[in-house]
């Protein structure tokens, strides 16, 4: 009982393994949906995912330099979620419910 | 518990003055432009041109600087002062010169508002300048994110089109979608080696032997790394937001994208590979090889086939990354001898290079923007002969003729791989650039030989007004100068070779 509670303990391992899951998931996210709104939150998770290795690899290391890198990616990922609402929202104002397929004009 | 003190790190003012013109500058461009109604639209565009040459100005007093006491590394190991950061520093305050020129006149023909055009190319030149000069995978990541999220804005700012627009949206998207990946592989590259510094990286792989576990986190890290900067600079085979994005954003805006956000992404490239992982040259090299023989081959034969004049020229900026990673493959090989000043030089020609001919096409183009297919060329040289001509000076550099700076160029990344050795990949990029040459051949015959068809004469007259004539005028005098006379510039990229690491 004893050694399955022991193998049981999150170690830094798990938070990177979930951290690669959550990462492939935004990213099979961005390549199959088709609404832009749902594809730039699977961005964000692709950036939380990042955020979340970082503070595990910064406790394996004990080095606080990967928990305060955390912050300068969450201020960068308000920065990108100010700009794009601001893109999507001129884009869906001409075109209601438009999805990235409708948006495309340009091909060659 | 005492009070604990904080250590702020000595700042270098002087080697960070650049920046701090440029932001300065930016903000009072803003609040100009909140205070005032109707605003002068020439005005901003000098307001600009004059800070980009006030920056220019001191970063030649800087490179006069590390002439005499050497590169060195500033603000707790965060920016890297040495001559490869103010080449490229020059370059790019020398592109948003350019690209602030022709961009006024073509705000009021299109009729668009705009001093924030003005503010976001400062502001992505800044980032542009923050990932040249980063000694930090941290802020060449922050560096990244202020020239992208600049570029996004620019790209959907011509309102009116709604080609604009989508342009935006999927630079956007795919944009964000490159960050992640960067940023994932920075995490990993920390995780294996507990830093972010790129120096610091360096040392850590030159002395520490890896068990199994930590190298594959490294090797991973790296994958990711290259993934997230092919991306930006648009290489085969992450280039297929290039043509879209190229062709929607406003014309002066693909002119500044082609320009700066190459000129940074390769920066940031060569510093990683030089600094951080030159004892990992096996394992990048075999993957940048690849990369540079698709887009060569790739971006050119693509670009022929193109009837649009601005994915041609597109597909052709693909080619061209193609053949500025022939440069850093050689660097793989032998360290940074040869590729290293082979490549900056490159960016820098072909800066000027894009931003001459894309000049010209916001000028064919028109009213509204659109007209940038193939047949808007049409009897150009009788309409516009000079600028006809400076047009075809511009088209035989990128097709690499010799007495252009194109030559230069192209022969300075062929000589560095023949160098080393890499006789497959240099005797493709030539193969490559033979069709290219097909392309650039392609509207050179629209413009002077071309019969004019029915309709011709019914279309808008093309005006050359006057800040877009200094541009084109310049450009071409620039390309002819150093292919004519390349001898200064070789030595300015040569001086960069002596890296702060």
């Amino acid at each position: 009982m004893s050694a399955l509670v022991a193998a049981a303990t999150p170690t830094t391992t798990w938070y990177l393994v979930l951290a690669a899951v959550l990462f492939g998931i935004g990213t099979v996210g961005v390549l199959v949906r088709r609404n832009p709104l749902v594809m730039f939150m699977c961005i964000e998770l692709m950036l939380n995912a990042v955020n979340l290795s970082f503070v595990a690899l910064a406790k394996r290391l004990g080095d606080i330099g990967g928990q305060t890198t955390v912050f300068f990616v969450m201020v960068v990922a308000a920065a990108e979620v100010v700009v794009g609402l601001g893109i999507i929202v001129s884009i869906m104002r001409k075109r209601p419910g438009a999805n990235v397929d409708d948006i495309s004009a340009l091909k060659g | 518990m005492g009070a604990q003190t904080i250590n702020y790190p000595a700042i270098d003012w002087l080697a960070i003055a650049p920046l701090i013109i440029l932001l300065s500058g930016m903000m009072i461009n803003l609040v100009i432009a909140a205070l005032t109604r109707v605003w002068p639209r020439a005005w901003y565009a000098i307001g600009t041109v004059v800070l980009a040459v006030a920056a220019i100005i001191v970063e030649m007093f800087i490179w006069h600087d590390i002439n005499q006491d050497g590169s060195r590394i500033i603000i707790n190991n965060a920016l890297s002062i040495d001559h490869f950061a103010m080449f490229c520093w020059i370059g790019i305050a020398g592109a948003l010169a350019l690209v602030s020129l022709s961009t006024a006149e073509y705000l009021r023909r299109e009729d668009l508002e705009g001093p924030e055009m003005y503010a976001l190319y400062i502001c992505a030149a800044i980032g542009a300048m923050i990932m040249t000069a980063s000694n930090d995978m941290i802020v060449l990541f922050l560096g990244l994110e202020t020239l992208s999220i600049a570029l996004y804005v620019l790209a959907a700012s011509h309102r009116r089109r709604p080609d604009s627009q989508e342009s935006g949206l999927k630079y956007f998207i795919l944009g964000g979608f490159a960050s992640a990946f960067f940023l994932y592989g920075i995490a990993l590259i920390y995780g294996s080696t507990g830093t972010t510094n790129i120096s610091g990286i360096g040392n850590v792989l030159s002395t520490e032997v890896f068990v199994n576990g930590d190298d594959a986190m490294l090797l991973a890290g790296i994958a990711l790394l290259i993934v997230g900067l092919a991306f930006k600079v648009a290489v085969v085979p992450f280039h297929f937001w290039t043509p879209d994005v190229y062709q929607g954003a406003p014309t002066p805006v693909t002119s500044y994208m082609a320009s700066v956000g190459k000129f940074a992404a390769f920066a940031a490239l060569l510093r990683v590979v030089t600094t951080a992982l030159p004892t990992r040259a096996e394992d990048w090299r075999p993957v940048i090889w690849v990369l540079a023989i698709l887009s060569v081959v790739v971006g050119s034969v693509l670009a022929v086939v193109q009837t649009d004049v601005k994915r041609m020229l597109a597909y052709s900026s693909i080619s061209h990354a193609g053949f500025m990673m022939i440069g850093i493959e050689s660097i793989g090989h032998s360290g940074d001898v040869e590729g290293l000043p082979a490549t900056l030089l490159y960016l820098m020609i072909y800066s000027v290079l894009v931003i001459g001919t894309f000049t010209v096409v916001s000028l064919v183009t028109r009213t509204g923007d659109d007209g940038s297919d193939i047949g808007s060329f049409r009897g150009l040289g009788k309409e516009r002969p000079a600028l006809a001509l400076a047009m075809t000076v511009f088209l035989l550099a990128q097709a690499g003729m010799p007495l252009t700076s194109g030559f230069i160029a192209k022969f300075g990344v062929i000589q560095a791989a023949a160098a080393n050795e890499s006789y497959a990949i240099a005797i493709v990029a030539m193969v490559a650039s033979v069709i290219a040459a097909l392309l650039y051949l392609r509207i050179m015959i629209s413009m002077w030989l071309s019969d004019e068809e029915s309709g011709d004469d019914k279309r808008e007259a093309i005006k050359v007004p006057f800040s877009a004539g200094i541009v084109v005028a310049g450009a071409a005098f620039f390309t002819l100068l150093v292919g004519v006379w390349p001898g200064w510039l070789i030595d300015a990229a040569q001086a960069a070779l002596q890296l702060a690491k």
